[in-house]
């Protein structure tokens, strides 16, 4: 038993953690929020250069060969940088979709551009009717010639306004909640017939609305093999839910830090704020909260280095439910203790009690996991 | 980052639970998990298992090698522990062999040590606790109880409360005051008083739950022989916090709410009043369920702190969270127990454990009733909670 990282591992946290620090301050990130395009390229050449857009990859397919611990480690960090650079959309979902499941050739037409950092992508997997369930798709493709024509709708596409190839689940056979037929391809995002409608999200990430109207693809763009597209799907959407969770518990650390160190010096009733009992008590609530999901993250990341099965899907679902309650108290209680200041667009206080609100959306909130966790 | 034991844990765990499973078998654990908890009387398998407890080695492997204890890593011992807990074994007495033993391990006497520690390790003996007192509870520095130093006697005033098992023990070690000259903490010392000293009265204390485990301790001029006096005077209380930090993580209480939560789930499965059985509700599984992951955390914070202890680290101050989290997760998971009971909630007949009929309604309701009346104290003894979130503000955040 050892919690410790590696001496890579350790290297790999400390290359980020001054990333952050020096070119990610909260006024970099902020800048960066109001780009056109929602992230700064420079910084994304950045993460290229520095190999972290491959470190996911096997070494065979020219990344890193980067466990669970790596994605943990990496995104941790990136949380507490409130990093909006299209990590977890390009690297984690639809990279991870083809690291999974992708052929050679798609590997090399795709991968290679998303480990160099010139290609982008989205995983286009939530529909408006299905919620959290993953199998639940009304968007068809349908054999025609040697290939497919898709047909439907594909909602909050995390980085869907800048992904130059998207991953997109389909029906190709059984009912519209099956397991069974359901399959993955993969089309570049300007493929004729697929139209985008553009937003900011409330945690000021970039997504989209997208259609698909008689797109028609090659067969050669099929992940995997047809009609078994769910379970590639899963195991993308948990190591995702790793990597999300652990952003959640990086912002969570920076919140309880930084409202311990404000009630330190904000002064009323003539004396620090900090010094009253009811404030250290729900302060230390929100450290003990911090801890225990911190806990939970380092279960998930190691079940699904022992092998992705239903004992890491449960620890993955236990690890979410706990990131949604923790980071909702995290959150609000920061802002809370803030008071008035912590209302403000201005302090960093508010972005990460947004963020960690909706990643208790993202991939099913609370009440979702805990059936899940109970089903497996 | 792999949390997997190493083969050599493997194999102890295995050694570890063919022991178990030789000396408390399965019939015995099975009949003695329908009686409360907290009986402080010794049925003969009781005794059976301490004695082959003895016969191995493994009375009180919190100890040092050479006074009869162990060298098992922190791994082992928390395997050891793990396992006993969840075969539900009886456990040697928290008073001598977790609390006293290691205090007069590292600061009695020669003569302290043969006299007091081979009695603690065959388990012949029963020690209780003299801490709290009526003003001094959780500001235990502010303990009144006076030893006054008479030749090579100290004479001692005062009355000790909340004192577990006084009325069975034999011994108590004891916190007095003998000075008021500097600062409170700087004037006590531990004594170790036998509890047939004339001045010595207990009474006892009833407490919800219903058994008698507590007692209040009059001393009223009780003579003390210097030569039981430990380490320095005066210097009772380091001695004292020493002890406090000495288990960190049995005090999160992961293996027995673990064994807890399987019994709720046995009594809410075999709960059909209707079609739909408690065990499909989901209003309880949704309970359930989120005090299974909360105990996972709890138990992943454990393995964490147990990591750092067996690569030689000192635990950094995440490890002040067990003992609240601990408490509060089985605190929830007694009250579902009894929520799980429905009516049988009701029915409180004591007498029946008495007289061998067995408890009315689910085979563990009373033991489950007695169990959640006395987890109220778990948030209160041993520092309460609120003390504990003071001393994790002081600490962990720097407030």
């Amino acid at each position: 038993m050892d919690f410790s990282f590696s001496d890579e591992q350790t290297l790999l946290q400390d290359s980020i953690e001054k990333f952050i620090q020096n070119d990610y301050a909260f006024d970099a990130r902020q800048r960066v929020v109001r780009e056109e395009q929602g992230f700064s390229s420079d910084n994304w050449r950045t993460f290229a250069e520095l190999g972290w857009l491959g470190v996911p990859f096997p070494e065979a397919d020219g990344g890193f060969g980067g466990t669970a611990i790596e994605s943990m480690i990496m995104s941790e960090q990136f949380g507490k940088g409130l990093v909006v650079e299209p990590f977890l959309a390009t690297v984690v979902l639809a990279g991870g979709a083809l690291k999974i499941g992708g052929s050679a050739s798609q590997k090399e037409k795709y991968l290679a551009g998303v480990m160099d950092g010139s290609l982008q992508g989205a995983l286009a997997y939530a529909e408006p009717q299905g919620r959290f369930n993953l199998a639940d798709l009304t968007t068809t493709a349908s054999p025609e010639g040697d290939g497919y024509v898709i047909n439907g709708y594909k909602a909050v596409v995390m980085n869907g306004p800048s992904a130059d190839f998207l991953v997109v689940s389909c029906r190709t056979g059984g009912g519209q909640r099956d397991a069974d037929g359901v399959s993955l391809f993969v089309l570049p995002a300007d493929t004729e017939g697929v139209a985008r409608r553009d937003y900011p999200t409330v945690d000021a990430f970039r997504a989209s609305e997208v259609t698909l109207e008689n797109v028609r693809v090659g067969s050669d763009a099929l992940i995997g093999e047809e009609g078994k597209g769910l379970a590639i799907l899963e195991q993308v959407v948990d190591e995702a839910i790793l990597a999300v969770g652990a952003e959640a518990v990086g912002c969570m650390e920076v919140l309880y830090k930084t409202t311990v160190e404000y009630c330190k010096t904000r002064e009323q009733f003539g004396q620090p704020i900090g010094k009253f009992q009811v404030l250290q008590h729900r302060m230390v609530d929100m450290f003990m909260e911090h801890e225990q999901a911190k806990s939970l993250m380092y279960m998930a990341a190691m079940r699904l280095d022992e092998g992705y099965g239903p004992e890491a899907q449960k620890a993955v679902s236990a690890f979410k439910v706990q990131v949604g309650k923790s980071g909702r108290f995290v959150g609000q209680n920061a802002v809370q203790l803030h008071g008035g200041m912590g209302m403000t667009e201005e302090l960093n206080v508010g972005h990460y009690f947004k963020r960690l609100t909706m990643i208790d959306t993202l991939f099913g909130n609370v009440d979702f996991h805990l059936k899940r966790f109970g089903s497996l | 980052m792999d949390m997997r034991f190493t083969e050599d844990d493997l194999a102890f765990q295995a050694e570890v639970r063919s022991f178990i499973d030789r000396h408390w078998p399965a019939d015995v654990r099975l009949a003695r998990a329908t009686v409360p908890a907290h009986g402080l009387d010794r049925p003969a398998e009781e005794q059976a298992w301490f004695d082959a407890l003895v016969a191995r080695g493994w009375s009180v492997p919190n100890w040092p090698l050479e006074h009869g204890g162990t060298d098992w890593t922190p791994t082992q011992r928390f395997i050891w522990d793990r396992e006993t807990v969840r075969a539900e074994t009886p456990q040697m007495s928290v008073f001598g062999v977790t609390m006293l033993g290691p205090i007069l391990c590292r600061w009695g006497s020669v003569d302290q040590q043969e006299k007091f520690l081979p009695p603690i390790r065959e388990a012949r003996v029963q020690w209780c606790q003299g801490y709290s007192e009526p003003g001094a509870g959780s500001d235990l520095a502010s303990l009144k109880t006076t030893a006054r130093l008479d030749g090579d006697h100290y004479t001692v005033d005062g009355e000790k409360t909340w004192t577990s098992g006084a009325h069975v023990a034999d011994w108590m070690f004891c916190l007095a005051r003998t000075s008021s000259t500097n600062k409170p903490q700087e004037g006590i010392s531990f004594l170790l008083i036998d509890m047939r000293s004339p001045g010595v009265e207990v009474h006892p204390i009833e407490i919800l739950g219903g058994q008698h485990s507590v007692n209040s301790v009059r001393l009223d001029g009780v003579r003390v022989p210097v030569a039981h006096r430990v380490g320095e005077e005066n210097q009772g209380w380091t001695y004292a916090k020493a002890l406090l930090s000495h288990e960190r993580t049995g005090v999160a209480r992961v293996a027995t709410s673990g064994v807890q939560l399987n019994r709720v789930r046995e009594i809410a499965e075999g709960q059909e009043p209707s079609t739909d059985g408690l065990w499909q509700d989901a209003g309880f599984q949704r309970r359930y369920r989120e005090l299974e992951i909360e105990l996972i955390g709890l138990e992943m914070l454990e393995l964490r702190i147990l990591a750092d202890l067996e690569a030689g680290q000192v635990p950094g101050p995440e490890s002040s969270i067990l003992k609240i989290k601990g408490t509060e997760i089985g605190q929830r998971i007694n009250e579902l127990m009894v929520e799980a009971l429905g009516y049988y909630a009701l029915p409180y007949p004591d007498e029946l454990l008495i007289d061998n009929e067995g408890p009315v309604g689910h085979d563990h309701a009373l033991a489950a009733l007695k169990g959640w009346l006395f987890s109220r104290a778990w948030s209160i003894y041993g520092g309460s909670n609120e003390v504990q979130k003071n001393i994790i503000a002081r600490r962990a955040l720097g407030l």
